[in-house]
């Protein structure tokens, strides 16, 4: 029965890589898929017949429970929500994963041994700290706290102390695994520290954030597999973890920081004057004025960023692009890695609306097309079309690769208001000649914006 | 513990580790969504290790935490694997409709 199971195990884990690999292209990743879910239910029912295994009652009462909740969740979560679903997950793996450590701890106590105390702590701090920084990442992304960060005097002093308090007990309870007490206290710590990492990171950042935490939901799930192991369990973790470590690492790269500034440099919290006052006025325009300019394109690039997500405005998008298209013009979109609230968030809404993954383009694949493009469209996008980026290295954001959109004949920027963008920096991108500004709700504008080119 | 389990564990971790790092880097951003709900719903593996602690009465405190994480970890694959298929279906080409003119235009291109 046990090399039953192993086997099944060998096999999920072979699945999981094939799987993954096969999300190197969308013609394949279904397919890829559906051998992930083969090799889950392969080793699911394989555990099934695990010794230890004596009655099925709560088993079967969870994967009922669960699978009704993650079932209703995947269906009807609309796509624009797909960061506070994400965040949610990894709140969810990562407390399955610490539930798990502290029922081996408790059972086990004193007897664990070096390696395996060692484990569960892993387990318990990575999944302590995942469950709460992602569920404080979610109520920041659900707008049930106000996105800025939020920040105190000696925060980050106070994380510091906080998490070298943790890290202490830890190294003792390696030394002295029979230190009850302080196990469940690093395991509560580990939870407190999760809500205070994540308080100081400002909504903008989310990308990095959400990576990290599937990193360490990941590992978490790895440090299980160690602590009773479980091959597969390791396999897994190890492939999500570093998943997530790399998704971190892309995003901090296409923001030109480092993770350390994202996770202590509360980013976005105070308006710097880092720009010259004397930057000119905007210039609003009328619908009909940018309708006229997008009918006789030849060329068009939208630019989505988070405003075209909360205007729910991605079919908006698509209605003009047809309308466009239908007259000749080539329509393309430009993809900034972190636009929008997780990696890969704008692609999926536009993708939700239909719009061909052949038309979306990568920043360095769209840069050198600007120049050649009649009408930039921007839609709720700030930071990542920031000239200032580029051209002041005293910018807050100096050195962040953007998209080139003020190199386009003419933008057109699709903004709520005329306040500043999330990190509350000037964008001198607005005041260039070349950029009219269309005031008001995004799908709104993108519906008049549609209207009018009919009748142009 | 032994030794060698131990080792035979750190192996398994370091191999799995350079071959993520390979296949993820493989891919595009186009899919970096998907990428991050598919892991989840891989990760949710730890499933199996929750329904043992769920099913083996251990003690009432293990039953209960392990009926909590086989409720969480049902959850993630259940729902991870639901919504990065209905995620993938999204993702085309072309657009149905639009492919036959398209396909027709570029052909008088070539003509």
């Amino acid at each position: 029965m046990g090399l039953l199971i192993e086997l099944t195990y060998l096999a999920a884990s072979i699945l999981f890589i094939l799987g993954l690999k096969g999300l190197s292209h969308p013609e394949t990743a279904r397919r890829g898929m559906i051998y992930a879910e083969v090799g889950m239910f392969l080793a699911i029912v394989g555990t099934l017949v695990h010794k230890d295994i004596i009655s099925y009652e709560w088993i079967i009462a969870g994967l009922i429970i669960g699978s009704i909740i993650g079932g209703a969740i995947s269906i009807w979560v609309p796509m624009t929500a797909m960061p506070q679903r994400t965040a949610l997950s990894h709140a969810f793996g990562a407390l399955a994963a610490s539930l798990v450590g502290v029922s081996e701890y408790y059972r086990h106590g004193a007897d664990v041994g070096t390696f395996k105390m060692t484990a569960l702590s892993l387990e318990v701090l990575l999944g302590g700290i995942t469950v709460t920084g992602s569920l404080m990442a979610f109520i920041k992304l659900q707008d049930w706290i106000r996105g800025t960060p939020i920040t105190y005097r000696g925060q980050n002093i106070f994380n510091m102390a906080l998490l070298a308090a943790t890290v202490g007990m830890f190294g003792y309870l390696i030394y002295d695994p029979s230190a009850h007490s302080l196990f469940y206290a690093m395991a509560g710590l580990a939870f407190v520290f999760g809500v205070l990492l994540v308080l100081p990171i400002g909504a903008a950042d989310m990308p990095v954030v959400m990576s990290l935490m599937n990193s360490y939901a990941g590992l978490a799930a790895a440090a299980t597999g160690f602590a009773i192991s479980n091959n597969v369990l390791i396999i897994a973790g190890t492939l999500d973890g570093f998943s997530g470590f790399i998704l971190s690492i892309l995003m901090c790269r296409a923001m030109n920081r480092s993770i350390t500034n994202v996770l202590f440099g509360a980013f976005g919290a105070e308006v710097e004057a880092s720009t010259a006052g004397a930057l000119g006025s905007m210039r609003e325009v009328k619908a009909e004025d940018v309708a006229v300019q997008l009918a006789y394109a030849s060329q068009v690039i939208f630019v989505p960023g988070y405003g075209m997500a909360t205007a729910q405005a991605q079919h908006a998008v698509r209605e003009l692009a047809n309308i466009l298209e239908a007259r000749g013009v080539t329509v393309k979109y430009a993809i900034h890695p972190v636009a929008g609230r997780m990696p890969g968030h704008m692609n999926v809404l536009l993708a939700e609306a239909n719009v061909p993954y052949s038309s979306l383009y990568d920043l360095e694949q769209i840069n050198a097309e600007f120049p050649a493009t009649d009408v930039a469209v921007v839609i709720g996008a700030n930071d990542v079309v920031n000239p200032d980026a580029r051209d002041n290295p005293k910018s807050p954001i100096a050195g962040m690769p953007i998209l080139e959109v003020d190199k386009a004949r003419w933008v057109v920027v699709l903004k709520r208001g005329k306040g500043k963008g999330f990190a509350g920096i000037e964008n001198p991108l607005f005041f260039k000649p070349n950029c009219g500004m269309l005031y008001g709700d995004a799908k709104a504008s993108l519906i008049k914006l549609a209207d009018a080119v009919q009748h142009a | 513990m032994s030794t060698e389990v131990i080792i035979a564990g750190l192996y398994v971790f370091a191999l799995a580790a350079f071959l993520g790092y390979q296949v993820i880097s493989r891919v595009p951003p186009l899919l970096h969504t998907p990428l991050m709900s598919a892991t989840n719903a891989i990760s949710g593996i730890s499933l199996v290790g929750s329904l043992v602690t769920a099913g083996a009465h251990y003690n009432t405190i293990s039953t209960w935490l392990g009926f909590i994480a086989v409720t969480a970890s049902t959850i993630n694959v259940v729902g991870g694997f639901m919504i990065t298929d209905r995620m993938l279906r999204m993702f085309k080409r072309q657009p149905a409709t639009k492919t036959d003119k398209k396909d027709s235009t570029e052909e008088h291109e070539r003509a």
